[in-house]
C-alpha cells in the first residue's frame, strides 16, 4: 500500500473516530460539573477516618492500595524487560572508562558542569527523601520521590565518567534495592493478613493528623515504593548505558 | 467553553495516531504513543475537575471543604510513572530491531531479511 | 473555566501537534521535554499538584533521557553495521 493511500485511509477512519468522540462527549456533562459521588465521599472521610491529609496518596496507598500494587509491578516487569533486551557485560567494569566514539572527540566535562552537579547531588537526594517520607502530608509520595532520587546518580554520570557512576550505583546493589522495595509492599500486605485483617488493611495505629507517622501503613508503603521506583529507573539507565562504554586503552 | 478539555483530548489522540500511522522512524513512533497516552491524562483530569474548588490536600484548608476529585488524580499519577518505563521498554525493542535489521524505518523493515 | 485554563489547553494542543510534526528524533527529545513542562503547568492549573510533580520529573527529565540514550545506541550500532558491510 502506498504512503498516500495509507494517509487517505487514515483520514477517513480518523473522521469516523472523531464522530464517535463527538457523540460520546455530547452525552457527558461539561467539564467542571461532572458529579462523582465516590470522590466527594473520599474527601469528606479521608481526614477523620484515616488521619491522612493528602487525599491522593490516601487513595493510592490506602483506600485503593491493591491497584497500586498492580501498577508497581507493571513498572517492575517493564524494567525487567529492558534489562533482558539489552546485552549485559559478563564481568563488571573496573577502573576508569570513557565513552569512546570513533569520529567524535568527546570533551571531558567542564569545571562548571562538575561543580554544579556535585552541589546539586545532596540537594536532590534530600529533596527526594523529603518527598518520599512526607507523602501522606503534602503533595508527594513514593512514585514522585523515587523518580527524583533516581536522578541523583545521573547527575554524577554527567559530571564524571561511567566508571564513577558504576561505582556509586553498582548493578547488584541497584537490583537488590529494587527487589527489596517491590517485596516490601507484598510483605506489608501479608503481615496485615497474618495479623488477622484483610490483605493491605490499615492495621497499624493511625497516629495524629499532620505528623510524620500518621496514616498507619502508608509511610511504610511509601518507603518501599520509593526504593523500588528509584532502583528501577537507575537499572533501566544502566542497561542503556552499558553498551555505550568501551574500555579505555591502557 | 466547558467542553474544551474534551476537544483537546480528542485532538491529541487523533494527532498522535496520525504520527504513529505516518511515521518514518521507530523512535518517533514511540514518542507519538506517548502523546496518545497524554490525551487520556487530559480527559481524566477534566472529568475530575470541579469549578472553584481547591486541590484535595487538607493540610492548610479545613477538612471537609469541597475539593477536586482525588480518585482520578491517583489514577493519573501512577500512570505517568509507569509510562516512562513502558516507553523505555518500547525504545529497547526499537534498538534491538535496529540491531537485527540495520534500519529504523518501519516501511523498510519487512524487506530486509536474513 | 478561567482564561488561564483555556490558554493552557490550547497551548497543550499546539504542543502535542509540534511533538508529532517534528520528524527528527533528536530534536523531538527537546520538544517532548517542553511538552512535558506544558502538561505539568496544565495539571497545576487544574488543581492537581501531585500529578504535576510526577509529570515534571518524568516528562521533562526521565523521558528525554531515555530517548537520547536509545538514539546514541542506535547511532553506535549504525556505525558498526556500516563498518561490517
Amino acid at each position: 500500500m502506498t504512503r498516500a493511500a495509507r494517509k487517505i485511509l487514515f483520514l477517513i477512519s480518523a473522521l469516523l473516530l472523531a464522530c464517535v468522540f463527538w457523540l460520546g462527549y455530547s452525552q457527558m456533562q461539561p467539564a467542571g460539573f461532572v458529579s462523582g459521588e465516590y470522590g466527594d465521599r473520599v474527601n469528606q472521610l479521608v481526614v477523620p477516618q484515616r488521619h491522612i491529609t493528602d487525599a491522593v496518596t490516601a487513595v493510592n496507598f490506602d483506600i485503593r492500595g491493591f491497584d497500586t500494587l498492580g501498577e508497581e509491578f507493571i513498572l517492575f516487569t517493564s524494567v525487567m524487560g529492558v534489562v533482558l533486551l539489552m546485552r549485559w557485560r559478563k564481568e563488571p567494569l573496573r577502573g576508569d572508562h570513557e565513552d569512546k566514539a570513533e569520529d567524535r572527540r568527546v570533551p571531558p566535562p567542564s569545571d562548571a558542569v562538575r561543580v554544579t552537579s556535585v552541589l546539586l547531588v545532596p540537594a536532590t537526594v534530600l529533596f527526594g527523601v523529603y518527598m518520599v517520607t512526607h507523602g501522606q502530608l503534602t503533595p508527594g509520595g513514593g512514585f514522585q520521590g523515587g523518580v527524583i532520587l533516581a536522578t541523583a546518580p545521573l547527575l554524577l554520570y554527567l559530571a564524571g565518567t561511567f566508571g564513577q557512576f558504576h561505582q556509586v550505583a553498582p548493578l547488584r546493589m541497584v537490583a537488590f534495592a529494587e527487589a527489596v522495595g517491590a517485596a516490601t509492599y507484598i510483605f506489608i500486605g501479608g503481615a496485615c493478613l497474618a495479623l488477622g485483617g484483610t490483605f493491605l488493611q490499615n492495621l497499624l495505629p493511625l497516629g495524629q493528623v499532620g505528623s510524620l507517622t500518621s496514616g498507619g501503613i502508608v509511610p511504610l508503603i511509601d518507603l518501599g515504593v520509593g526504593l523500588e521506583v528509584s532502583g528501577g529507573i537507575v537499572l533501566a539507565l544502566l542497561a542503556f548505558l552499558e553498551e555505550l562504554v568501551e574500555e579505555k586503552e591502557e | 467553553m466547558n467542553f474544551l478539555p474534551y476537544l483537546v483530548s480528542a485532538w491529541l489522540f487523533l494527532i498522535g495516531l496520525y504520527g504513529v500511522v505516518t511515521s518514518r522512524n521507530l523512535v518517533h513512533l514511540c514518542i507519538c504513543v506517548g502523546v496518545i497516552q497524554s490525551s487520556s491524562y487530559v480527559l481524566l483530569l477534566a472529568i475530575g475537575y470541579r469549578i472553584g474548588c481547591p486541590a484535595p490536600i487538607f493540610i492548610d484548608i479545613k477538612p471537609g471543604t469541597p475539593a477536586v476529585d482525588p480518585v482520578v488524580q491517583a489514577l493519573i499519577l501512577t500512570d505517568i510513572v509507569v509510562e516512562v518505563t513502558v516507553m523505555a521498554l518500547l525504545l529497547a525493542l526499537a534498538v534491538q530491531i535496529h540491531k537485527r535489521n540495520g534500519t529504523l524505518d518501519p516501511n523498510l523493515l519487512h524487506a530486509m531479511k536474513g | 473555566m478561567t482564561p488561564l485554563q483555556i490558554f493552557i489547553l490550547l497551548f497543550v494542543a499546539a504542543g502535542g501537534t509540534g511533538v508529532v510534526l517534528t520528524r527528527d528524533p533528536a530534536s523531538q527529545a527537546i520538544v517532548v521535554s517542553f511538552y512535558g513542562f506544558l502538561l505539568s503547568i496544565l495539571f497545576f492549573v487544574f488543581q492537581a499538584p501531585d500529578v504535576a510533580l510526577s509529570q515534571i520529573v518524568v516528562g521533562a527529565v526521565a523521558l528525554p533521557l531515555m530517548i537520547l540514550l536509545a538514539l546514541a545506541r542506535v547511532k553506535k550500532q549504525q556505525r558498526e553495521h556500516d563498518k561490517s558491510r
